[in-house]
């Protein structure tokens, strides 16, 4: 098995050439349960697909970006760093709903990477756009 | 229309693997396809054939097994989420098989709509 690929081999790829919208929207906190993080690991193979790749976070999913996340105590790893490698990956589109931000007390300048903050009406109206969708 | 499924929740625990096997049923009864159905987070649990329900309730390892022998639906358990949850090749049921999440990601792109079941 290919390891980056996740079980396919690109040269076989039926499906070669085809670019298609991936949506990946994380609502989740990052601790608590493992969503987030096998979420992470899903944007992660998508990105050797060379597919056209966004990342939605929003609800809860918006500690995940949160900065000075410390997990010791719960002997589980911190994992927010990853997300300062999508841009290595060629993932740039990040998006945060502006409604949970605020609801939370949230601000972008919390945020560990940049984004891009969009109400929920102009989020719809991009997923409206996608052609996959796949929610964590 | 060709659908991929995704499958994110444990059997019996939740709903979401009742809903996306009758999702599939539907689909397959009104004459589409069924591409792929994708295993992953607490789904995994589905390929088991350790499971073993009470006798008046329904056997949904089994279940997606018939669904693969009849129909010829692929049935794919994301390797690394299976791992970590004591999922192996020893005690998977007949029809499912262990991939990577290539296999996710491929499927949302052959088939004409990707169906997320789950929380």
């Amino acid at each position: 098995m290919n390891e980056t690929t996740g079980g396919i081999d690109l040269e076989d790829e039926d499906a070669g050439g085809v670019i298609k919208k991936f949506m990946f929207v994380n609502r989740k906190a990052p601790y608590g349960t493992i969503y987030a993080l096998e979420g992470l690991e899903v944007v992660l193979i998508s990105a050797a697909f060379d597919q056209d790749v966004s990342m939605v976070f929003m609800d809860d999913g918006v500690y995940e970006l949160v900065k000075g996340q410390q997990t010791k105590a719960i002997n589980v790893k911190n994992f927010s760093p990853t997300y300062r490698a999508l841009e290595g990956y060629d993932i740039e589109k990040l998006y945060v709903e502006r409604e949970s931000l605020e609801a939370r007390g949230l601000s972008e300048d919390n945020l560990i990477v940049p984004v891009e903050v969009l109400s929920a009406a102009e989020m719809g109206a991009l997923m409206d756009t996608q052609d996959v969708v796949i929610s964590f | 229309m060709k659908f991929g499924l995704m499958v994110n929740e444990g059997p019996y625990t939740h709903q979401a693997t009742d809903t996306a096997y009758l999702f599939a049923k539907a689909a397959l009864e009104k004459g589409h396809k069924i591409d792929r159905v994708f295993f992953y987070h607490d789904g995994v649990n589905n390929a088991t054939r350790l499971t073993e329900p009470p006798q008046d309730d329904r056997h949904i390892v089994n279940r997606w097994t018939k669904m693969a022998e009849e129909h010829g639906v692929d049935l794919v358990v994301c390797i690394a989420a299976a791992m970590r949850r004591g999922i192996r090749e020893e005690n998977l049921a007949p029809g499912f098989r262990i991939s990577g999440l290539g296999q996710l990601v491929e499927s949302g792109i052959r088939s004409d709509r990707l169906v997320v079941f789950g929380d």
